[in-house]
């Protein structure tokens, strides 16, 4: 058990009467109108309370014990509005069965960083959310405590009742809500020792399933207000070109349409260019979605140079400038890596390079704004609503408290929805319009208005000494716009002379983060370098890594490396037992990779056999060290989504450009990967060492592309450096 | 516009749309059956797939004016409150991530599974191929797909 200062603020803690509560029925708008319809199909042991006592700003009570929860960080499929209120429902000591999830608005006041990024929901949440649960079962023990008149240190609870030791006098957590809902806040709770725990571990399904499979609203393109109009956009058609004039009187006559505006969006571009490319978009608004989108095809539009329009290939020749650079400012230096590569016997040196990405989460941007003069309210899915929520009161020149922002479930995120341009752009065509609205994307423009995974290139070189030991690395790496080195990661540490450089190459195509930001090139990048050096130097690839987390243990060199070696070589050797490596089987091509990024680590396996005539991933193998798993089902579903989104984006997607336009446009020219191409069958394992958990959104995604690269070796005999690999016609059907 | 009146989870309904407006967008917009979802307009991603006449079709390439009296089946009617063995076998394994693919997914999977009840593997990545699902929950498809061929 641990005691946890309890350290809210009075806001979060608003005690609201039932008398006064109105606030608490539900009903008051489309997301709580499908509330009544949730807490219905989620019960399945109780009926809908009268009354809902506030316990906290993430939970409240019903007088027949039913819980409601309410989830703070925005859900973009990483699970976190399952397995967020599982840490707050263990603390509290209730039924799984009687608590019903929702989706909190965004609250600076009540809630911490309600944001999807960087997979640190679970990690930031863990003893916040646990207190939290704690916090209210403390209080409906005090309230016991005064009703049963016993001293509260007799008092214990089950399953959302409160019994005492010394009597059979027993009491529900709903009988007892509304005067705890009344008792002053605990300074300090006791958390539950890991052993105790009762829904942590379990594999809860997902709150929102039924809703899923039955295709109720819940997503941002889903959500409807009386009055609403719908959207669109029209943005410049190359990055480097701005609006120079419209012409709508044709598409203001057709059928259906309110009218078209220019949208102002500079505020944005101004701020942060390499993220917003466009200063100006032309939105169409009108009744219904098909209407709109004839109407945004009968616009004549010209449009004006701006800036360079960039082509894909020069962006290459550019990278490559760069990297042949010999004047580059070290990120990292140790040792004398210089003279280690003078005094080798051997030099190996790789060049590996990876293209733009979309995101192309499959729900496409969009949002509902209303804006009158006094506020903003908006609607839909973002990943960042408080920076959403700040770049639309500066748009709208309004207090940012007079913006509200409630957040729908995502279709998909990826990083992409960091990025809310559109949010502007939605209180923006409504301030326009004069009326509510709901913004939607094309596909089309979704892919061509990307805020890209930049493109990298990657260079690679080891020294090999005369005893056939690894002397020095050096890893020189250029992104367009964004380097991809990481300088303290994994080999530092390991290898006596070591140097890292980054740079970066301007570009006006708009770049931002994409789920593992950096780790989705370079770990791929760094693992394929590494089984080409064990090869060099003749060892198997799982033993040569675990030599240098040995040296990285024993006598690291250097003091900032990021990573614990024990733990990485833990979940190499995990993966080494679970697929059996050191029992090869005929006919099947083995390539293995780890990486640690976002405080978890992650080994795999990939075995490739052959099927008619070409390479297929039979099976992928998965050991994981994130520390304590607070929902089992759930972090498997991250790590095989993780991975396949690996293998698709390594093997088969790209993103380029010809004088400034994007290339791709809808998924018939932009690949991804489809059932027949995913691993057949996958495997995962995790690491029990009960410390603290940490992200499992993306570290899934990046060592599995270096794990592909060496299997498709062992299949092919080739070495693959550029993705998408599949651009290699021997590895297509 | 034009009138239309269409055979719509079992009854009938009628709609006033121009006559090119795709069946997506008819139940989105007009009919407010949103569980048809649009990924991409061009018959690519699978999302906005319905039965018609119990054949899988993309919604969003499907004029209304080209339905006359086909049976059309959408998520909201391939069953009472998600009864139907493939729905049952998706909750069962948990497939969805970001959920958004998934109604798709299981209209695919259901008109499949009335053609071959006893599927092999390469018979089930072959039939979803049409249907992407960009949080790559493919392999838990192909497991609730099993389940639902055993248990229907
Ligand atoms: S929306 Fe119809 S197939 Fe993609
Ligand atoms: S679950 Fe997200 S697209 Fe399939």
């Amino acid at each position: 058990m641990s005691t946890i200062k309890t350290h809210y603020n009075r806001r979060s803690f608003l005690k609201i009467s039932a008398a006064s509560g109105g606030g608490m029925l539900l009903g008051f708008s489309f997301l709580a109108g499908c509330k009544a319809d949730v807490v219905a199909e989620q019960i399945k042991t109780k009926a809908l309370p009268k009354n809902w006592f506030d316990m906290n700003a993430f939970l409240k009570i019903g007088e027949n014990g039913l819980v409601t929860i309410l989830s703070p960080n925005p859900e973009i499929g990483q699970n976190v509005k399952t397995s967020m209120p599982m840490l707050i429902a263990e603390e509290l000591d209730v039924n799984w069965e009687d608590v019903v999830v929702e989706q909190a608005g965004f609250d600076k006041n009540k809630y911490e960083r309600q944001v999807a990024g960087g997979s640190q929901s679970i990690r930031h949440g863990w003893t916040s959310l646990r207190t939290a649960g704690a916090t209210a079962r403390r209080m409906l023990l005090e309230a016991a405590a005064q009703k049963l008149e016993v001293p509260v240190d007799e008092l214990r609870t089950e399953n959302g009742i409160i019994s005492h030791k010394n009597s059979d006098k027993t009491i529900s957590y709903g009988e007892v809500a509304s005067v705890a809902s009344q008792i002053e806040i605990p300074e300090e709770v006791q958390l539950k020792d890991p052993k105790d725990f009762k829904i942590i571990g379990q594999g809860i399904k997902n709150v929102d399933g039924q809703k899923i499979v039955t295709g109720q609203p819940l997503f941002g393109l889903d959500y409807k207000r009386d009055g609403m109009l719908i959207a669109m956009i029209e943005h410049p058609p190359a990055f480097g070109m701005k609006l120079k004039s419209v012409d709508d009187s044709k598409a203001k006559t057709m059928s259906g349409i309110k009218g078209v505006y220019t949208i102002d969006t500079s505020s944005l571009s101004e701020q942060r260019p390499t993220i917003f490319a466009f200063s100006e978009v032309v939105a169409v608004v009108g009744n219904s979605t098909w209407e709109v989108l004839q109407a945004k095809k009968a616009l004549n539009i010209e449009w004006e140079k701006a800036n360079t329009l960039e082509d894909s290939a020069t962006h290459s020749q550019e990278m490559d400038k760069f990297l042949a650079n010999k004047n580059i400012e070290a990120k990292r230096k140790d040792g004398n890596p210089s003279k280690a590569f003078k005094d080798a016997s051997k030099i190996i040196e790789r060049v590996y390079t990876a293209p733009f990405l979309a995101h192309n989460t499959l729900e496409p941007m969009n949002f509902f704004a209303d804006v009158s003069s006094e506020k903003a309210d908006l609607v839909g899915p973002i990943q960042t609503p408080q920076w959403a929520s700040g770049m639309v009161a500066d748009a709208l020149g309004m207090d940012v408290e007079n913006v509200s922002i409630d957040m729908t479930r995502q279709g998909g995120g990826f990083g992409r929805r960091l990025y809310g341009h559109f949010v502007v752009e939605a209180a923006l065509i409504s301030k326009a319009a004069q009326s509510p609205i709901k913004l939607i994307y094309t596909r089309e423009d979704d892919m061509s208005y990307g805020v890209y995974r930049p493109a990298y290139k990657v260079k690679y070189r080891a020294a090999i000494n005369d005893k056939n030991e690894m002397t020095a690395f050096h890893v020189s790496g250029v992104g367009a716009h964004g380097g991809p080195v990481w300088e303290n990661r994994f080999p530092a540490g390991a290898v006596e002379h070591y140097l890292a450089e980054d740079q970066s190459i301007e570009t006006v195509v708009s770049t931002g983060a994409w789920r593992a930001p950096k780790s989705n090139f370079i770990a791929g990048a760094e693992q394929a370098f590494l089984d080409e050096v064990a090869e060099a130097i003749g060892k198997d690839p799982i033993d040569f890594r675990l030599e240098l987390f040995e040296k990285a243990k024993a006598n690291p060199v250097g003091e900032e490396n990021d990573y614990d070696a024990e733990r990485y070589a833990g979940v190499l050797k995990m993966v080494r037992e679970k697929s059996g490596w050191d029992n090869q089987k005929s006919g099947v091509h083995r390539g293995v990779a780890a990486y640690y990024c976002h405080n978890s680590y992650v080994a795999q396996v990939v075995d490739i056999i052959e099927k008619n005539g070409k390479p297929a991933i039979q099976k992928v193998w998965s050991a994981v060290d994130c520390g304590i798993v607070v929902n089992p089902e759930g972090a498997k579903n991250q790590i095989e989504g993780g991975l396949i989104d690996g293998i698709g984006h390594a093997m088969y997607s790209a993103m380029s450009f010809k004088d400034g336009v994007p290339q791709q446009k809808n998924f018939n020219t932009y690949n991804l990967i489809r059932h027949m191409d995913a691993p057949m069958e996958i495997e995962t394992h995790f690491v029990d060492n009960g410390i603290d958990p940490t992200g499992l959104g993306e570290p899934g995604l990046p060592p599995v592309m270096g794990a592909l690269a060496n299997a498709l070796y062992k299949a092919t005999g080739k070495r693959f450096y550029d993705q998408p690999f599949a651009q290699n016609k021997e590895l297509l059907g | 516009m034009a009138e239309f009146t269409i055979n719509l989870n079992g009854k009938s309904t009628k709609v006033d749309v121009a006559p090119n407006t795709p069946l997506l967008w008819v139940l989105r917009d007009h009919l407010d059956l949103v569980g048809t979802k649009y990924g991409c307009g061009i018959a690519q991603c699978g999302a906005c797939t319905v039965h018609i006449d119990d054949i899988a079709m993309r919604a969003c390439t499907l004029p209304i004016s080209q339905i006359s009296e086909q049976k059309i089946t959408t998520i909201e009617g391939l069953s009472e409150n998600g009864t139907h063995p493939v729905q049952k076998a998706w909750l069962e394994h948990d497939v969805a991530q970001c959920g958004y693919c998934q109604t798709g997914q299981i209209m695919t999977a259901a008109a499949f599974l009335k053609d071959n009840a006893n599927p092999s593997d390469d018979e089930i990545a072959r039939a979803m191929n049409g249907n992407i699902c960009r949080c790559g929950t493919y392999t838990r498809i192909k497991a609730a797909v099993k389940t639902a061929a055993k248990n229907q």
